[in-house]
């Protein structure tokens, strides 16, 4: 399997690790009045769908870059690489 | 001072008093000591500013992802998103990082890093043929001027290609043996 770093070009697999759903990058404020209902979720409630999945990879044999992954669950067909960094700061967080 | 017998004596990563160097076929295989190194990672929100600072201090613009920048004296390589790595020679730079640290003015974190990494320079013929065999960076793409970091044999070393016929590997010191010997096998494999 090969994954295409957005600024590294086509590395593979094995360079990788994997985290797990991208939805762990929305961590919950730990000051919102139903913080621990929001943490349950956050850590123990996922979603696992057949077909396309956003998934955090790690480029740990690389340059150490957190990336969002687009999956495809079925086929394993990667259909979008997003630098993590790039997707929070959309998303109005970390400046 | 006129008592000098209890000076300490400088040691390589590989625990001589000289560098070592080993050739097999057309491969050479040299430790080099006389590097110092700092890490220069731009702070949150001051990256355009860090960059600058770094390019003034290069003398020529930062390298772009995966690439590596070469000057007379002073040398630079792309470790990550708005992060690289200075070099220069230790005996006129040792104190690299006390250097940049003023000149970023809190734009950037900057670490010295000279006791952290051994480098290993493999000059010569058919190097595509040993890197191969080492990780998985694609060294027959490179033409000179490619950095990036990359596993060899467990450890997390950096690549750094001058030109097809020189390549420089820096590892953590603290394996220089392990490294040494993975690139001494490669060698001996592939020639």
């Amino acid at each position: 399997m090969i994954i295409h770093h957005p600024l590294l070009g086509p590395r593979d697999a094995s360079e990788f690790t994997y985290l797990g759903d991208a939805a762990l990058i929305h961590r919950p404020d730990w000051e919102a009045e139903d913080a621990l209902d929001q943490f349950i979720d956050y850590g123990y409630l996922r979603s696992n769908p057949a077909g396309l999945h956003r998934e955090l990879w790690f480029h740990e044999g690389g340059d150490r870059s957190w990336l969002v992954v687009t999956r495809d669950t079925t086929t394993h067909e990667i259909t979008k690489v997003e630098l993590a960094r790039d997707v929070a700061r959309q998303e109005g967080r970390s400046k | 001072m006129s008592d000098r017998s209890n000076d300490m004596i400088p040691r390589t990563p590989l625990g001589g008093t000289e560098p070592r160097v080993d050739t097999h076929g057309p491969v050479t295989l040299t430790e080099v000591t006389n590097t110092a190194i700092a890490s220069f990672a731009s702070r949150l929100g001051q990256e355009s500013t860090a960059q600058d600072v770094l390019a003034k201090f290069l003398g020529t613009p930062v390298p772009e992802a995966g690439r590596a920048v070469f000057g007379d004296a002073l040398g630079a390589f792309w470790t990550g998103p708005d992060q690289w790595m200075v070099t220069a020679p230790h005996t006129s730079h040792e104190d690299l990082a006390a250097q940049l640290v003023p000149l970023a003015n809190g734009s950037a974190s900057i670490t010295e890093q000279n006791d952290a990494w051994c480098r290993f320079d493999l000059l010569g013929d058919g190097l595509a043929d040993v890197f191969e065999r080492l990780c998985p960076f694609n060294i027959r793409a490179c033409s000179g001027g490619e950095a990036t970091r990359t596993s060899i044999d467990h450890l997390g070393c950096f690549v750094v290609v001058a030109d097809p016929t020189h390549i420089m590997v820096m590892g953590p010191r603290s394996s220089a043996g392990s490294l040494h010997h993975a690139l001494m096998t490669a060698i001996r494999s592939a020639h």
